[in-house]
């Protein structure tokens, strides 16, 4: 599928700037022209077919499909999480949107299902992995973050916490919208996806070429498996450690992501490398802050706790298996 | 005309907040815009993703922030 791209950045490096072979600067260029092109095709493929997808699923929607589905069942669950895929988000919208499934009756575990699986499996993550790393390991990462959602928001369900939350949340009365809902035209899905992707490409862009620029640097200068002795498969803490980083660390998937796949290749352990990943997605400091006006303290710690012990156990699993 | 921008503060809710007032004041018309920033107001107002704009008590667009020839024809249908 890529092998043009190749041809394009040999033809305008080797070419037309006519930069020896095999010289270092030409090589990085060569390979930061490749890079880039592929990737922004990637992103612009998966994120316009996730915005396409999307506009089938509007919050309300969402809702009513959890709402339905009464209980804590293990496939309310399943749903919630895989709605997570595909319904819009950003952490300054996760505190109405809880709100909003509290007051719809859906039970806590199960809002936590989702609101675990919207931040951390979403298009621009999938685009760059399976730009930077290919199609196994970005399945290998929506898979393990469906997994963890379901799985963390199973147990946040058993341990009946609804007393931590926040009492004011459960008074209020969640008004209608009242915005006309009649379906879109399959034109109109198909050119506000168009504008969606247009805008989010723009927006993203600087931090994915800047992440592919530093992470090109990293090519040259870190030698391959300099950093195996330290973040390697060997070290029990390596996990835990890229964890404990990643949690605080608020960077969107888009920044990050280039710089890691240059870790992996300076020797940081995959498993470790998708459990920071999925740390600086799924728990970010804004959003935990904003949680907590309808958290307890106590139950945005366990919250946290819980999703950081999946991301951790994943990290572990994956350094064993592949 | 009263205009209500809802958003706890990110960055897209004071894009939203200026559009509509450069709307305005293309279209050269008066109205009250209120920033609302607290919690239970935006869940109240049924605006699951934020920003949301309501326009006399009606909401408009949630979850994103519409082109300002949008929020024109939205202040049009209020007129």
């Amino acid at each position: 599928m890529f092998n043009w791209t190749q041809r394009l950045a040999d033809w305008l490096v080797y070419d037309v700037l006519k930069i020896a072979h095999k010289s270092k600067f030409g090589d990085a260029l060569n390979f930061f022209i490749y890079d880039t092109i592929k990737i922004f095709i990637l992103l612009l493929i998966i994120i316009y077919a996730i915005t396409f997808i999307r506009s089938f699923f509007p919050p309300e929607k969402t809702k009513k499909i959890l709402a339905g589905k009464k209980g804590n069942t293990f496939f309310a669950h399943i749903l919630a999480a895989m709605l997570g895929i595909v319904t819009p988000f950003c952490s300054c919208s996760a505190v109405p949107l809880f709100i909003g499934f509290v007051e719809a009756g859906i039970p806590l575990g199960v809002t936590f299902s989702y609101l675990i699986a919207a931040p951390m499996v979403n298009e621009v993550a999938l685009g760059l992995l399976y730009g930077l790393f290919g199609l196994k390991v970005a399945l290998i990462y929506i898979i393990s973050g469906e997994v963890i959602a379901i799985v963390s928001g199973i147990i946040l369900g058993k341990l009946g916490l609804e007393k931590y939350v926040e009492e004011y949340v459960y008074q209020i009365k969640v008004g209608d919208a009242g915005i006309d809902f009649s379906d879109p035209t399959l034109k109109e899905r198909l050119l506000d996806s168009w504008h969606f992707t247009k805008d989010l490409l723009k927006k993203i862009s600087p931090y994915v070429v800047i992440g592919i620029v530093i992470g090109g640097f990293m090519h040259g200068w870190i030698p391959a498996n300099a950093l195996a002795k330290y973040a390697g498969k060997d070290n029990p803490f390596a996990v835990f450690i890229a964890v404990a980083f990643g949690i605080p660390l608020y960077s969107n998937a888009a920044g990050v992501i280039p710089l890691v796949s240059e870790l992996t290749r300076a020797g940081v352990a995959m498993g470790t490398a998708l459990a920071f990943m999925m740390a600086v997605t799924a728990l970010s400091v804004p959003e935990m802050i904003l949680l907590r006006r309808v958290l307890k303290p106590r139950l945005l710690a366990i919250f946290i706790g819980i999703t950081g012990m999946g991301i951790l156990f994943t990290g572990y699993f994956f350094n064993v298996i592949l | 005309m009263e205009i209500k921008v809802y958003g706890p503060g990110c960055r897209n809710c004071t894009n939203l907040e200026k559009e509509v007032m450069n709307a305005l004041a293309e279209l050269d018309v008066a109205a009250n815009v209120e920033k609302v920033t607290d919690i239970k107001a935006i869940a109240e107002a049924g605006i699951m993703m934020t920003p949301g704009l309501a326009i006399n008590g009606k909401v408009k667009s949630y979850g994103r922030v519409p082109k300002r020839e949008e929020i024109k024809e939205f202040i049009k249908s209020e007129m």
